[in-house]
């Protein structure tokens, strides 16, 4: 079957019901989106089909032909997108495994909400980090929507 | 302090292993002599390599996974150099290199907060050598004494000629220069690298999908493996049929490993997991096949019930003479259930056997330990195996006492075709229900208070198994296991008559170091039962602390920052409670305050977590902030759901499904109190959870009146808002 992968079309040979993971890892080489869990519950394998974030770890690559899949190498050529910009910039990652996964999908919800409040942070951001990065995570979102510091989630008595 | 400010394009880190055998590296107490390594660089000792355009290599040993030290070691040596930091390389030690060397880098082993506290000595020393042979070099050439010289930011200089030069035009010359006898390190008012917030050198890699995990290895005709190993610790496989399995698409390889476990190998991992999931195997328990949560806790139960246990070493005056006099006396139960450690990054590991060498790629906190396990698997020479280091996908302790997974590889691979490089790796499932868990323990305490309010005889029966007892067969020191004891070793309170003892409670289930150790458990029970003694004494608790701290500055000090932070003093806003805990672990001194809301319906809404740590010396600050922020992150989800129970000998828990952890939307505000008082050098990655977990159910405590004796929070009908 035919895919579309960061704007260029490959050919794969696969089972209809291989997740897309597996196809972008082991057949692709693409080995930025990483597994986690297997289940949907972590967010480490999300990967952009037609822009919206997808857990690529439990998505049949059938249901990917023919529509665009964007994963994190394909996000940027030099890292100078601004969501990975300012990952760097507030030292987001500790161990980094499940960073590919967050910067996908708060470049999601950017795209959607350019000034996202923390409610909707709360709620597109479900990946799970093991490490905790959680407090820069939120920061650097605010930081590339150009969100008023006071918008940030702040101590509330 | 400066504040973190990144500009990646501009630094040269490169993150690469040295090539085995590109350059014989001189130790630090051998005759200097000029080497020129791969690249052109001399190697001015075995930490420091300077090549002809001034770019410092600094030699990391330990190992990353998010805890930072692959950025904070180095300043330590970047300092004493007088190095340019903005010219600093970091380059991992190779561990085959290490092993031939006599272990020459010292230890490697990445656990306990133990990198900057246990290695700062020579790797400062290092640094000072270096800068020592560099400014002795420019001297003979200059034809000027060393004192004249001045080194500072990369440039070398002398003023009376007004000469100057960067490090590189003296590399070779300083590598040939006798190795001083000794150094002064500086004082520590002339750091400049040391005590600041320069960015982490692994992150770049992290945003871009470029950075390596041992998952993400990928060689030439490589093959790649799932395992299911028995789901009853202890037990082995009695029979399989692999018959469909092995006409599956892709299927290489089926074969049981260790007499334990099944494995298939394939063309992809889906494909051989998927095989895997399809075979029926039979299992032999090995009389483990009855055990559950509630067998355990009834051996638990006796242990703090037997007449007698292991003395630990602090016993002072009559504990149970002190509890007859007293006014009052309270006595409580505290359980902590085991917990798995779930990185982000399943187990797993890679290895490829030649006639002449055996290649491994593993995530680790131990690189020797991948080839000790490659050795004992193998019964190959130490020397033959070439462990590749790469970052871990979180570690935590689980890639650092066992690595069960690094064997299981090397036994996968020795039956395929020679040269066949596999990938073996573990589902989340494997992962949950195969770890070495961190040890339920339980604790029974007793403590007295005299007419005026003060704690008059303390009593503490500690319950629980031994890690390095269980792991490795090391026996106990006079029936004590002091990593589950550690928190009750040493009280910060003046406690005159205090009397405790240890119950060694084994079980069948295997038992690992888990971030933070026995400082993750013990706190829950001393700082709330603390908290218990100074409620029954009409005081407040962080006063109470307090003035049983008479004789602890330093535990004072870092507490009376956290009361200050979080206004203490006063009240706070209506509905909203406070809880204070204090901890002194791995050297270092914590202490946190946490403010939360409960309504009607259990449900925990926390306003803000105050995170203090006196470090003593503190080599980058920023790191130390998002190490707190993490171990608030990691103690909460603990609190909350985190336990590992057990029914029919096997762990019932396998996914982030039913073993939660916390998400953003409850993520609190936290703040960080970061103390460098000086005078010692203090952990940093495991210190911060201590406090976290009794602070908060003290402040459940002053919110509901419920005082939580056993976690986790999930089962006294609390959820976090």
């Amino acid at each position: 079957m035919e895919l579309q992968i960061n704007n260029e079309t490959h050919e794969v040979d696969v089972e209809a019901d291989m997740p897309l993971l597996w196809v972008l890892r082991d057949i692709m080489n693409l080995k930025g989106t990483k597994f986690g869990c297997g289940i949907s519950q972590c967010g480490a394998c999300t990967v952009h089909i037609d822009g919206e974030p997808v857990r690529s770890c439990s998505f049949p690559v059938a249901a990917a032909a023919g529509k665009a899949i964007t994963t994190i190498e394909g996000l940027s050529a030099d890292a100078s997108h601004p969501v990975q910009q300012a990952w760097v910039k507030h030292q987001v990652p500790q161990c980094g495994y499940c960073q590919s996964g967050q910067i996908m999908t708060a470049v999601s919800l950017l795209a959607k909400k350019p000034q996202p409040s923390d409610a909707d942070i709360n709620a597109a951001m479900t990946n799970l980090c093991r490490c905790g990065t959680y407090k820069r995570i939120r920061d650097a979102i605010h930081d590339v929507a150009g969100n008023n510091p006071e918008n940030t989630l702040a101590y509330e008595a | 302090m400066k504040n973190s400010t990144i500009n990646s394009s501009r630094r040269r880190f490169i993150l690469t292993s040295a090539t085995v055998g590109g350059g014989f590296a001189l130790g630090l107490h051998l005759p200097g002599k000029a080497q020129m390594a791969a690249d052109g660089g001399s190697d001015i000792n075995i930490w420091v390599q300077i090549s002809p355009d001034d770019l410092v290599t600094i030699k990391y040993a330990r190992c990353e996974m998010g805890q930072g030290s692959m950025t904070s070691a180095p300043q330590l040596v970047a300092d004493e150099l007088d190095a340019n930091w903005e010219q600093v390389n970091i380059e991992y030690v190779d561990v085959n290199e290490h092993i031939r060397m006599d272990r020459a880098w010292g230890a490697m082993v990445t656990v306990g907060s133990q990198t900057i506290r246990n290695s700062q000595e020579y790797l400062r020393n290092a640094g000072a050598s270096a800068r020592a042979m560099l400014v002795a070099a420019a001297a003979d050439t200059w034809g000027v004494d060393t004192a004249e010289i001045n080194v500072s930011n990369g440039i070398i200089s002398h003023a009376g000629s007004g000469r100057k030069s960067g490090f590189g035009a003296f590399a070779a010359a300083a590598a040939a220069q006798p190795v001083p006898q000794s150094v002064t390190l500086k004082d520590p008012a002339d750091w400049h690298i040391i005590g600041q917030s320069f960015p982490r050198v692994d992150i770049p890699p992290s945003v871009d999908g470029s950075q390596v995990y041992g998952v993400d290895i990928e060689l030439p005709g490589m093959v790649y493996a799932s395992i299911r190993q028995c789901p009853v610790f202890g037990g082995t496989v009695r029979s399989f049929d692999a018959s469909k399995a092995r006409s599956r698409r892709g299927v290489i390889e089926v074969m049981s490993i260790d007499d334990n476990a099944v494995a298939v190998v394939a063309d992809n991992w889906w494909r051989a997991n998927k095989a895997l999931q399809e075979i029926e195997i039979e299992w032999d328990s090995n009389g483990n096949g009855d055990v559950s949560s509630d067998d355990i806790l009834a051996t638990f139960k006796a242990s703090l019930d037997a007449p007698e246990a292991a003395l630990m070493p602090n016993n002072s005056g009559d504990a149970d003479q002190a509890l007859a006099n007293a006014e009052q006396v309270l006595e409580a139960e505290y359980f902590t259930p085991f917990l798995s450690h779930s990185p982000m990054e399943p187990m797993g590991a890679t290895v490829r056997i030649n006639p002449d060498r055996i290649d491994i790629w593993a995530s680790t906190q131990a690189p020797e330990g991948l080839v000790s396990e490659v050795v004992n698997a193998l019964g190959v020479e130490q020397e033959n195996v070439y462990a590749h280091r790469v970052q871990a996908g979180g570690g935590f302790g689980r890639r650092g006492g066992s690595s069960d997974y690094a064997r299981s590889a090397a036994l996968i691979a020795a039956q395929l075709p020679e040269g066949t490089p596999v990938k073996l790796l573990w589902t989340r499932e494997e992962d949950t229900q195969h770890d070495f868990y961190r040890p339920l323990a339980m604790y029974r305490l007793k403590g007295g208070l005299d007419s005026n309010g003060n704690i008059s005889g303390w009593k503490a029966r500690i319950a629980s198994g031994s890690i390095l007892n269980q792991m490795r067969g090391v026996p106990l020191r006079d029936g004590v296991d002091f990593t589950a004891a550690e928190g009750f070793t040493r009280l910060p309170y003046r406690i005159p008559d205090q009397f405790q003892d240890f119950k060694l409670t084994p079980t069948h289930v295997p038992l690992g170091f888990w971030r933070t150790v026995g400082w993750s458990q013990t706190p829950f029970a001393r700082e709330q039962f603390i908290d218990e003694l100074a409620v029954a004494a009409g005081e407040d608790p962080y006063h109470f602390r307090l003035k049983h701290m008479a004789e602890d500055e330093l535990s004072r000090h870092i507490l009376e920052k956290v009361a200050d932070a979080i206004g203490w003093d006063e009240a706070p806003a209506a509905g909203i409670y406070r809880g204070i805990a204090t901890t002194e672990p791995y050297g270092s001194y914590t202490a946190a305050a946490v403010e939360l809301s409960v309504n009607d319906a259990g449900a925990i809404k926390i306003h803000r977590v105050i995170q203090g740590i006196n470090t003593g010396h503190m080599v980058n600050p920023d790191n130390v902030t998002a190490q707190l922020e993490g171990a608030t992150v990691w103690a909460i989800s603990a609190a909350m759901w985190g336990e590992i129970t057990l029914q029919e000998g096997q762990v019932q828990e396998s996914n982030f499904h039913n073993y939660r952890l916390l998400r953003m939307a409850e993520m609190p505000v936290i703040e960080t109190v970061l103390e460098a008082t000086g005078g010692f050098w203090g952990g940093v990655g495991e210190p911060g959870q201590a406090p976290i977990l009794p602070a908060f159910c003290n402040a459940i405590y002053a919110a509901t009146g419920t005082r939580v004796r056993s976690l986790p929070l999930k089962h006294h009908g609390f959820s976090l808002a």
